[in-house]
């Protein structure tokens, strides 16, 4: 059985090529979303625990010196270095080249580093220490 | 007003935001594989250890003087890096990243009353949230601010490591103790060629009797560069762009004589190009293949050589920019030569969304979606373990690294430490 088909071949004209675009999301039809006017973005853990992106920094606490202000071994903490080191904020501190997470305590005449684990003793800043105020711890994540 | 913020020893700061424990003492940072010293503390180069020296001449001094060495860690300086560009935001809009650790700011339409004070700001507010020292030259246009930026560092402690040229005086004083080979723009060549003509200093540039000899050496370039330091501003802002070029490229443990050997390496280069093109959702046209020989064994001058080829359409798969490479590479390669260096360059780039689609010459559709799963694959497992064909499955790339501190902000595994004690 033979069916003869005539075909004729046209060349492409590649001389005025005409650009167009490609949506590979495909187009469907039917009836729109009711839900479309409504598109709120998802809940991001990042925006809401990180305000400045390019001064936070994450740390892991090892230890148990700081379990009264929730921050227990393992935890990870976000830490934002533009803030400014105040009283009673927790901080990461560097002193005499190591990093420890303490409670800043300004009184009228010292600066202390307080733990919070009655087994640790709070630290006194005198001009002998070396401290530097790394960052303010600002959100502390936990597995429960 | 222009100004140049440019990071002090940017390596080795990197390393020393999370071991401030190293601040004043000497610390060094290696190339990668290891091979020489590109990043030195200011206490390192009071040693007298010199740039770009190889570790391994180097090794014993380095012992001896109880400095500390790293490996480069490229993802925690690159993110760092872009922290600096994003937060120096704050001071202008208008800030043109120049390098890895290098930027320009303009100050156009902004009323800034005191530059010197402005600067320490800037200086301060990056020491304060990042620990990174810069130094910051300002300048009313880009040659001098770099200019300005060299005094800047030159004499920290009096200039605070700000430095702003804003008078005549000023301009002709730096020009003056500026020398020749520390002017932007003017490498080791030119130098030489200035230093024949008696252009010893930034100042004998700019003389008047220099301009014929300057157009004829660098041309437009050379002309440009002289108004800039006369303070005429012709250099503008650039415009942020995708990176106009990404290279991968290797000096090899051995040598490499035989082709199937190098196709190998190349088509790894070319893959990996692929991948970071994709990873920064853009395309190139353009392939660049670079050969190197061993310097000391041919027989000709010639030893560096370079093809580029274009593709019919924009791609960012692997597949099709290796093909092109590997096709590129066979009609450079000489059997018998002894090649010491390989590298794959893509250019001609531009983004992904921005691709022009043709109706008969296109990419195999297939390969986007199989790039796609292979990245996904190998973001999952954190290696590269799928290749193409001509690649071995037994090289890895595994560089040396003996030195590597940790991605203390790029790998949530590896992020700081801190003891509650």
């Amino acid at each position: 059985m033979s069916v003869k088909n005539k075909i004729t071949f046209f060349l492409p004209d590649l001389e005025n090529t005409r650009e167009l675009y490609y949506f590979s999301g495909g187009i469907k039809a039917g009836f729109p979303s009711p839900a479309a006017d409504f598109d709120e973005s998802k809940i991001s853990l990042d925006k809401v625990l990180v305000k400045n992106h390019e001064t936070t920094f994450y740390a892991k606490a090892s230890g148990t010196s700081m379990i009264g202000a929730g921050i227990d071994d393992g935890d990870i903490m976000v830490i934002d270095r533009s803030l400014e080191p105040k009283n009673n904020k927790i901080a990461v501190c560097f002193i005499d080249g190591e990093f420890t997470v303490k409670r800043i305590k300004v009184t009228k005449e010292n600066v202390f580093l307080m733990p919070e684990n009655k087994a640790f003793q709070p630290i006194e800043i005198t001009e002998e220490n070396n401290l530097i105020i790394w960052g303010i711890v600002t959100y502390v994540i936990k597995k429960v | 007003m222009y100004a140049l913020v440019d990071c002090n020893n940017f390596y080795v700061s990197c390393e020393r935001v999370f071991q401030p424990q190293l601040n004043g003492k000497p610390v060094v940072v290696l190339s990668n594989n290891d091979g020489c010293i590109i990043s030195r503390s200011y206490e390192a180069k009071d040693l007298g250890i010199a740039m770009g020296a190889p570790e391994f001449k180097v090794r014993q001094e380095l012992k001896q003087h109880h400095v500390h060495v790293f490996s480069s860690n490229y993802a925690l300086y690159g993110d760092l890096s872009n922290r600096v560009m994003t937060l120096l935001q704050k001071f202008t809009p208008h800030v043109e990243v120049y390098s890895i650790d290098e930027a320009f700011l303009n100050f156009d339409g902004m009323a800034i009353v005191d530059y010197n004070d402005y600067g320490l700001q800037i200086k301060r507010s990056i020491q304060k949230w990042l620990s990174l020292p810069v130094c910051i030259g300002f300048a009313e246009t880009k040659a001098l601010s770099k200019v300005a930026n060299k005094i800047a560092k030159k004499y920290q402690e009096r200039t605070k490591g700000v430095y702003v040229i804003d008078t005549e005086e000023k301009r002709i004083k730096a020009l003056k103790w500026t020398k020749i080979e520390d002017v932007w723009g003017i490498g080791f060549r030119l130098t030489k060629k200035m230093q024949a003509k008696n252009i010893l200093t930034a100042y004998d540039f700019t003389l008047p009797h220099n301009e014929s000899f300057i157009q004829k050496e660098m041309g437009v370039v050379g002309l440009r560069l002289k108004y800039e330091l006369e303070g005429k501003s012709v250099l503008e802002m650039e415009e942020p762009k995708d990176k106009k070029n990404i290279a991968i490229t290797r000096s090899f443990d051995g040598n490499i004589t035989t082709l199937d050997e190098m196709k190998e390496r190349v088509s790894t280069f070319a893959t990996v190009c692929a991948e970071k093109l994709r990873k920064q959702k853009s395309c190139c046209y353009g392939v660049i293949v670079y050969l190197r020989k061993d310097k000391y064994k041919v027989q000709a001058n010639r030893y560096n050589f370079y093809k580029m080829e274009l593709l019919p359409f924009a791609s960012n798969s692997s597949i099709t920019i290796s093909n092109l490479a590997v096709k590129m590479l066979k009609t450079m390669f000489e059997e018998g030569e002894i090649y010491k260096k390989a590298g794959v360059i893509v250019t001609e780039i531009i983004p992904e969304d921005q691709k022009q689609f043709h109706l008969f010459e296109e990419e195999n559709p297939k390969h986007l979606q199989l790039m796609k799963v292979i990245d996904d694959y190998h973001k999952k497992i954190g290696e590269r373990k799928i290749r193409l064909g001509n690649q071995d499955l037994q090289k890895t790339w595994k560089m040396k690294q003996d030195h590597l501190s940790k991605k203390y902000t790029t790998n949530f595994k590896e992020i700081l430490e801190i003891k509650c004690q």
